[in-house]
């Protein structure tokens, strides 16, 4: 897919410096397939290193063998049977594919408010961007302390249950407050809207307003053109923003143990426990099943929206 | 084509002069590092060891003591159990000392990053507590469940990768400090005596409740709720069958499923923080984390329970690859180690250590009263960074020495059903 794009783009280059005609004589038509390549060189290199290779490796080391302390080239199918037949496993799938939905549709209502405001209530050029940077503020911070800081807060002494109890709201501090389902996907939302708000926002931008007018003009109520104009054409944007989410919420692990107390399991928690108990093969196992759910899933939202047309 | 030459003479000639001074710095630096026998001596000041282990011995003041004592640098990397067991199986070269404990030496020696220790070179061997040695405390004691010490602490030559059953002159870890752990509790908030293992899963305290993450230091916490409670008779609380792991998790996932527990912790830190934020007040927990409580001005007690203790020791065991000089200060840090100063430092946070005759000369009559002797306390007690840990009349909680670890239950331990005791603590953390 990579390749397709850079060797289009490079064609796309090649027409425009085409055009003058002087030095097109001296270029042949060879060196341009030739040249796509070297400069699609790079690129597929850093992924073939860095992405397929290790991808590979894991799918390797799912079918080893461990023991305490050590792992052993094999080719057995213990781990995935493991895997399979644990009722353990499909609970924690379904977990985090619960979390991955709740947090998907907060952050798609949160992220396409967001990007709405910004994009067709903001009148000035200026006031977006110093909106839009706002929200960028809080990545400023590394996510582990923004997440981490809402503990003290939702604790059971922390301040949103006193300021509930001295605002009569509760008689005893709510316990489900943290350390729960609740937490975890409140700090989920809070760390990803923002994945959510910026594609949303960039494709909104692009809207031509002069098609709202014409819905306007054509007698469309405000929501007509929401859900005929605005929302159609900012699918693409949507459905960027989905995949960020879901995939980082999908593979998080750290967040879903902190925020749970240790007490809520996802399968990133899975891998992370076998990875500290050396069990390096089931830990790759758990791993290929995750990437092939993960793929499934985007594979189906890429059904609704062909990406790349749109872009 | 200018424009390349240019480009390519300005490049050639920087480079010669940047790749002239890297090749000078490294040639002193690695000079100075590998050194030649003659002068080792003068160069033992540029070694850097580097030391692991989890939080509760890594302590910035130790290095700087060893520092300002011995002359060389020791760098220390805090993690927790899992990760050090991780990193000492799998990572030989990114240490020089492991401060590990028995029950991870156990799983780790097999893979022969480590190498074992000659006892002629340890000045204060022979005054080690017998725990480490013989297994017994006292000539009378019984020796407790699960992995002892003695049991892992021997092999029979350098390169032995068996344990041995006896004293032979070669130890695979140097004992460093030890205690008896139980559970902590919240008495302010609990508000009448605590006697039993059993009361962790009391309903009363459902959502307040806490036990750690670590699978094999958290089942024998569960064992001893379990035997505590007469639900399950373990052969050996260190060592369980099948079936016994079956029973223990199944009462422990219902206790889970009912909201006993208000979260699991793993590090140190955490139990400190849920203890001390009153989200839970009975957890298991370690005895620093106790006095990292109180020193926050909050009531916190180590409460000693009829059923007894659960131990455990950690030791410093050195890696294979240290040689030559490394290995000279690595044995020099070892018998400083011994000497006192680091005893009486962790002693006063309520820990043992192996020498504890030496650590006595580092503490005042006070201090050595309430920590060791059990006695109560003439003055405040104060821990080494200076906060009043107890005041005149108190007395330490579980009493003296002997009395403590005479009451060791079980010893943290690795079992031979270790790998499915693991699987089943997975099951119970994401039930």
């Amino acid at each position: 897919m990579t390749d397709l794009t850079v060797s289009n783009d490079t064609d796309r280059k090649e027409e425009t410096r085409l055009q003058p005609g002087v030095s097109a004589k001296v270029r042949k038509p060879v060196s341009d397939a030739v040249s796509g390549w070297l400069m699609s060189l790079p690129m597929a290199g850093v992924l073939v290193f860095f992405l397929v290779l290790p991808i590979i490796m894991i799918v390797v080391v799912s079918f080893w063998g461990a023991t305490e302390f050590s792992i052993y080239p094999a080719f057995v199918f213990d781990n995935y049977e493991f895997l399979l037949t644990s009722p353990v496993t499909y609970s924690v799938f379904l977990n985090t594919v619960k979390y991955a939905l709740i947090t998907w549709a907060l952050t798609l209502g949160i992220g396409f408010t967001i990007a709405y405001f910004l994009a067709f209530h903001v009148r000035s050029l200026t006031w977006q961007i110093v909106l839009f940077l706002l929200c960028t503020i809080p990545f400023w911070t590394s996510n582990i302390i923004r997440m981490i800081s809402w503990i003290p807060f939702l604790g059971r002494n922390g301040i949103a249950n006193s300021a509930l109890i001295s605002l009569g709201v509760v008689d005893e501090p709510l316990d489900w407050l943290l350390f729960s389902d609740f937490s975890v996907i409140l700090a989920f939302v809070h760390l990803y809207t923002l994945f959510m708000v910026v594609p949303i926002f960039n494709t909104m931008m692009r809207i031509d307003r002069s098609l709202i007018e014409a819905a306007y003009d054509a007698g469309a109520s405000g929501f007509q053109t929401l859900t005929n104009v605005v929302l159609p054409l900012t699918k693409p944007g949507i459905m960027i923003g989905s995949i960020f989410v879901i995939t980082l919420v999908m593979g998080d692990f750290i967040t879903v143990r902190f925020m749970s107390g240790s007490q809520k399991a996802n399968v990133g928690r899975l891998i992370s426990n076998d990875i500290a108990l050396l069990q390096y093969p089931s830990a790759a196992a758990t791993a290929v099943i995750l990437l092939i759910t993960v793929l499934i899933v985007i594979a189906t939202l890429l059904r609704f929206v062909d990406i790349r047309k749109e872009l | 084509m200018i424009e390349k030459t240019v480009s390519k003479k300005g490049f050639s000639r920087r480079s010669i002069l940047k790749g002239g001074a890297a090749a000078t710095g490294a040639a002193i630096g690695s000079g100075a590092v590998s050194g030649f026998p003659t002068i080792w001596a003068q160069n033992i000041k540029d070694v850097t060891l580097r030391q692991f282990g989890t939080g509760v011995s890594n302590l910035n003041e130790v290095a700087q003591k060893v520092k300002e004592d011995l002359g060389f640098n020791l760098e220390m990397t805090a993690l927790d159990s899992d990760a050090v067991t991780q990193r000492a199986a799998t990572q030989p070269d990114s240490f020089d000392i492991a401060d590990i404990e028995y029950w991870i030496c156990k799983k780790v020696w097999p893979t022969g990053n480590l190498q074992p220790m000659d006892t002629s070179k340890i000045k204060n061997y022979d005054k080690i507590v017998g725990i480490f040695k013989s297994g017994k405390l006292t000539p009378e004691s019984d020796i407790a469940q699960g992995t002892a010490p003695h049991t892992v602490g021997f092999v029979d030559g350098p390169d032995s990768k068996s344990f041995a059953t006896e004293e032979t002159g070669w130890m695979t870890l140097i004992p460093t400090i030890y205690n008896a752990d139980t559970l902590g509790i919240r008495p302010d908030l609990i508000g009448r005596p605590i006697e039993s293992w059993t009361e962790l899963l009391n309903p009363e305290f459902k959502g307040k409740a806490s036990i750690l993450d670590i699978s094999s230091i958290g089942i024998m916490d569960a064992a001893m709720v379990c035997e505590a409670m007469g639900e399950v008779q373990y052969g050996d609380k260190g060592n369980m069958t099948r079936e016994e792991i079956d029973k223990t998790m199944a009462i422990f996932t219902e206790a889970k499923k009912n909201g006993q527990f208000r979260a699991f912790w793993k590090t140190f830190d955490e139990s400190v923080n849920l203890m001390a934020s009153g989200e839970v007040i009975i957890q298991s927990m370690w005895s620093p984390a106790i006095t990292a409580v109180k020193s926050r001005g909050i009531p916190c007690v180590y409460q000693p329970l009829k059923e007894g203790y659960r131990s455990w020791g950690g030791g410093i065991g050195l890696s294979k690859s240290l040689s030559g000089l490394e290995l000279e200060a690595a044995y020099e840090y070892i018998n400083w180690y011994l000497d006192g100063w680091v005893g009486g430092f962790l002693m006063r946070q309520g820990y043992y250590s192996a020498v504890p005759e030496t650590s006595k000369n580092f503490m005042s009559e006070n201090e050595w009263g309430y920590w060791f002797e059990g006695k109560e306390a003439t003055g405040d007690i104060t821990s080494p960074f200076g906060d009043v840990l107890a005041k005149a009349g108190d007395t330490r909680d579980g009493g003296a020495f002997l009395e403590r670890m005479g009451a060791v239950a079980c010893w943290n331990a690795v079992m031979d059903e270790n790998q499915y005791m693991v699987r089943k603590w997975n099951e119970f953390i994401a039930a």
